[in-house]
């Protein structure tokens, strides 16, 4: 396994400001009700999740899907999106706070990149939307890194023991974004059809298409 | 969830209606979708129809009309959890965290 370029330690994480935004008083708020209505047995976070995917990914793909379509199908865009990740999406109309530093990891037949945030759970949220409450768990982000094809293997996607698996760790600085590989059965698909095959777990690394 | 109430939470109309971008429902931060989808899960949980929290929200824009529309969310989620009965002020005062954590 090849862990990524920014080691793991909790110095280097400190020293990178991971957790640099303070909590808003509206954020707090919405977490005080949060941890009351799991104190009393009424909070079923997978359904919380079911409602923000329903109301956030069933209307359209995500951002992210629309940045991997076009990666697919014009390669001069998916060299900008792979250079300077913040900026080729940007062109697509979508950034903003917690999207400002991207970075694009692109799978091929020997590399397969899987994102996660050791420390807590910092997300790629304007192109993927809020993030999925495994990905905040704390086995998801210990096992990610010291396991990951076990991992992904339990979660669904076996990855060929020939592809290298590569983690990066996101953090308030640089968030990650995966670029799947096109599934091969996606020949002359429009680039509105082939962002509608984008899932966002491909996009995080936990899925192959 | 079934479908129909999912629909209703869709269909609010006037100061009431999500903020909407090309038709699409669109979060400015993670705090909104996550008070978006505690109300509508709350709601359901307790087994109330969604005009429990729909007119409470729409109290809430009309007593501070120039607030961000997921603040005045967050005032009637609030008041939907002291108002039922699921807890007080103080449980939620005392439940306000320091520092991010995830959730």
């Amino acid at each position: 396994m090849t862990t990524s370029a920014r080691p793991h330690d909790d110095h280097d994480h400190v020293a990178h400001g991971h957790h640099p935004a303070p909590l808003a008083p509206i954020e707090a708020r919405v977490a005080a009700i949060e941890s009351v209505l799991a104190d009393r047995g009424l909070l079923d976070r997978a359904a919380v999740d079911a409602v923000v995917a329903h109301f956030e990914n069933d209307l359209g793909p995500l951002n992210g899907a629309r940045v991997v379509a076009r990666a697919w199908v014009d390669p001069d865009y998916k060299l900008r999106l792979l250079a300077d990740g913040t900026a080729a999406i940007g062109e697509l109309g979508f950034g903003g706070p917690e999207g400002d530093h991207m970075v694009v990891v692109e799978n091929t037949a020997e590399v397969h990149n899987l994102v996660v945030c050791t420390l807590c759970s910092c997300y790629p949220w304007p192109t993927l939307g809020l993030p999925p409450t495994w990905y905040k768990s704390p086995a998801y982000r210990a096992r990610a890194v010291r396991e990951p094809r076990v991992l992904l293997a339990e979660m669904g996607t076996t990855v060929p023991p020939e592809v290298e698996i590569r983690v990066w760790d996101s953090s308030a600085e640089v968030r990650y974004l995966v670029l799947p590989e096109r599934p091969r059965d996606t020949e002359g698909l429009s680039e509105d059809d082939l962002a509608s095959r984008v899932t966002r777990d491909s996009m995080i690394g936990v899925e192959r298409l | 969830m079934t479908e129909p109430f999912r629909d209703e939470v869709a269909a609010m109309a006037g100061a009431a209606a999500l903020p909407r971008d090309n038709g699409s429902v669109v979060f400015a931060a993670p705090w909104e979708g996550r008070a978006f989808a505690l109300a509508v899960t709350l709601v359901e949980r307790l087994g109330l129809p969604w005009d429990e929290f729909r007119l409470r929200l729409m109290a809430a824009i009309e007593d501070d009309p120039d607030r961000p529309y997921y603040e005045s969310w967050v005032v009637a989620l609030e008041r939907l959890v002291v108002e039922r009965g699921v807890c007080g002020v103080e449980a939620l005062d005392a439940a306000v965290p320091d520092e991010r954590v995830p959730l």
